[in-house]
């Protein structure tokens, strides 16, 4: 953790249903600025549900149940005056599958940027190459810009897809498995690049394994069954956890 | 039998089932392009109908079949696009919506005479358009509706939900990922929609019958509120009603009809298979 500046995001007795599922449990906790959060745990935890909550893609499923408040620099995400384009140009997202947009790997990445008003070209170059350097992909794709997408590689693809979500400059960064489909090469390298953005951003990640969780967690949250079991900053959850299930579940009792 | 005679079998039956559907519509078209290209001439195609239309050329039915294509296109093209994009993006599942989507699939099986004397009652006398390409074309939009909007509708489901999920997160209006993403990869399908119902309306003659068609008026027509010939009901005209027609006006009528309606067709294929080359899910 390079600082300690009070919580980014607070979130506050969140209890969440959709279509009869309880998926969340009166789930309470500050993730902290600047640093990478884990949330981990067995599948069905509610985990991704979480973090979909935290920049109100839920808000797309018809059909669900919210209680409780999340806040994000002291401003409830939920409140009566929030504009959603803006909550989620501040909050990004990266999925579990890369799902780049039907395009070159040039219009994915700015695509973001051009909804919320960029027009100016020479501006999106810059974007287009910062992000691609920050997404540790600059050197694969500099002479394919104008290629479709899809004719990356599925590492390349995720790496674009993070590359897209930073091209709008956000607070938090949310990223939901983002090295399931990936080779070990891809995953270091994606793991890599979160390391260096946790400087400017705040990072909520859930991660596709427990050694992942255990390599780059400054705070770490076991979820159950839709219920927070643990949080523990730093990596002790994975040396000692005090909790049995956590335990029953990092020393591979079930999972 | 073994497996492979069975096989063998089944390909035999399934190809001669294709045939069955194939062969009819080669032989109509073939009857319609032999017994008609002998009446195909630049003065049948341009030129002003003559003794009691059993001479001269056709060229008003086929003006005012492209008018009334067009008019219809320009209603039906925004609405059925609107309403397909509002059932399948913005609509939610709540029993209006369900009595909307029942009264598309029942509008799509009303006779098209029926939509003829709807046409009637309310364009031509209730609005006071009289027999015109605005009631008649009015009247072929709301026939096609159900086929564009049912269509749009599906094209749009067929886009993958994640694309609208995606560009919500970043930082879209579902608006902006509807125009931006999902209406781009759904064109092939819209486009089709479009043309299967443009080509309908352009082939029937039912709707047309009291609200629009000239049995004889041998002028181009001059403003929305004219009347006008069109290809279908003049077709029907001249197959029923005038006495001592050569066959070979009728089958060349039949023929230019037909022509029409193919090449929007292949237009139609050949705008498809672009986008489609496009797509990328």
């Amino acid at each position: 953790m390079s600082e300690d500046t009070g919580p980014k995001i607070c979130v506050e007795n969140v209890s969440y249903r959709y279509s009869g599922l309880q998926a969340l449990r009166d789930v309470s906790l500050e993730i902290p600025t600047h640093a990478i959060t884990v949330l981990f745990g067995p599948a069905g935890g509610g985990k991704t549900t979480l973090l979909r909550l935290i920049n109100r893609l839920n808000d797309l499923v018809d059909g669900t149940h919210m209680t409780g408040r999340i806040w994000l620099d002291g401003e409830d995400i939920y409140g009566p005056r929030v504009d959603l384009p803006t909550l989620r140009r501040r909050v990004g997202m990266v999925f579990a599958l890369p799902l780049p947009l039907p395009g070159t790997v040039r219009e994915n990445v700015i695509y973001g940027p051009e909804l919320a008003g960029v027009a100016d070209r020479a501006v999106q170059d810059e974007i287009v190459v910062r992000c691609l350097k920050q997404a540790a992909l600059w050197d694969e794709v500099a002479d394919r810009l104008d290629d479709s997408a899809r004719s990356l590689s599925g590492g390349q693809q995720q790496r674009l897809c993070i590359a897209r979500s930073l091209a709008l400059e956000p607070d938090v960064l949310l990223l939901d498995e983002p090295t399931s489909g990936l080779d070990p090469i891809s995953t270091a390298k994606v793991e890599a690049t979160l390391e260096e953005l946790k400087t400017d951003y705040t990072i909520v990640i859930v991660p596709h394994s427990i050694q992942q969780a255990a390599r780059i967690a400054d705070c770490a949250a076991f979820f159950l069954m839709g219920e927070m079991v643990e949080y523990r900053r730093g990596a002790e959850i994975f040396v000692n956890p005090h909790d049995q299930r956590a335990e029953d579940y990092i020393t591979g009792r079930f999972g | 039998m073994d497996r492979h005679q069975v096989q063998r079998v089944g390909f035999i039956l399934l190809a001669v089932v294709a045939a069955i559907v194939v062969i009819p519509i080669l032989i109509v078209i073939g009857i319609i392009a032999v017994e008609g290209a002998g009446a195909i001439s630049w003065e049948f195609l341009t030129a002003m109908p003559r003794d009691g239309m059993r001479a001269g050329g056709i060229l008003p039915a086929i003006v005012g079949t492209l008018w009334l294509t067009l008019g219809t296109a320009l209603v039906a093209i925004p609405i059925g696009v609107g309403g397909g994009i509002y059932l399948a993006e913005y609509a939610r599942d709540n029993l209006l919506t369900r009595a909307i989507r029942l009264a598309i699939i029942n509008l799509a099986g009303v006779p098209s005479v029926v939509y003829g004397l709807f046409g009637l009652g309310l364009f031509v006398l209730l609005f006071r358009f009289g027999t015109s390409i605005l009631a008649g074309s009015l009247t072929l939009a709301i026939m096609t509706l159900p086929i564009i909007i049912s269509t749009t509708e599906e094209a749009l489901r067929a886009v993958p939900t994640e694309f609208r999920t995606v560009s919500a997160s970043l930082g879209g209006t579902r608006w902006q990922g509807i125009r931006r993403i999902v209406l781009p990869q759904a064109m092939p399908g819209v486009i089709t929609g479009v043309l299967l119902g443009l080509l309908r309306a352009a082939g029937e003659t039912a709707p047309i019958l009291f609200t629009v068609a000239a049995f004889f008026l041998p002028r181009l027509p001059q403003s929305p509120f004219d009347q006008t010939m069109a290809l279908p009901y003049h077709l029907y005209v001249i197959s029923t009603q005038v006495p001592a027609m050569p066959d070979e006006i009728k089958y060349g009528t039949a023929l230019v009809l037909l022509t029409l309606v193919l090449s929007m067709n292949v237009v139609a294929t050949l705008i498809r298979s672009t986008y489609r080359r496009r797509r990328e899910w």
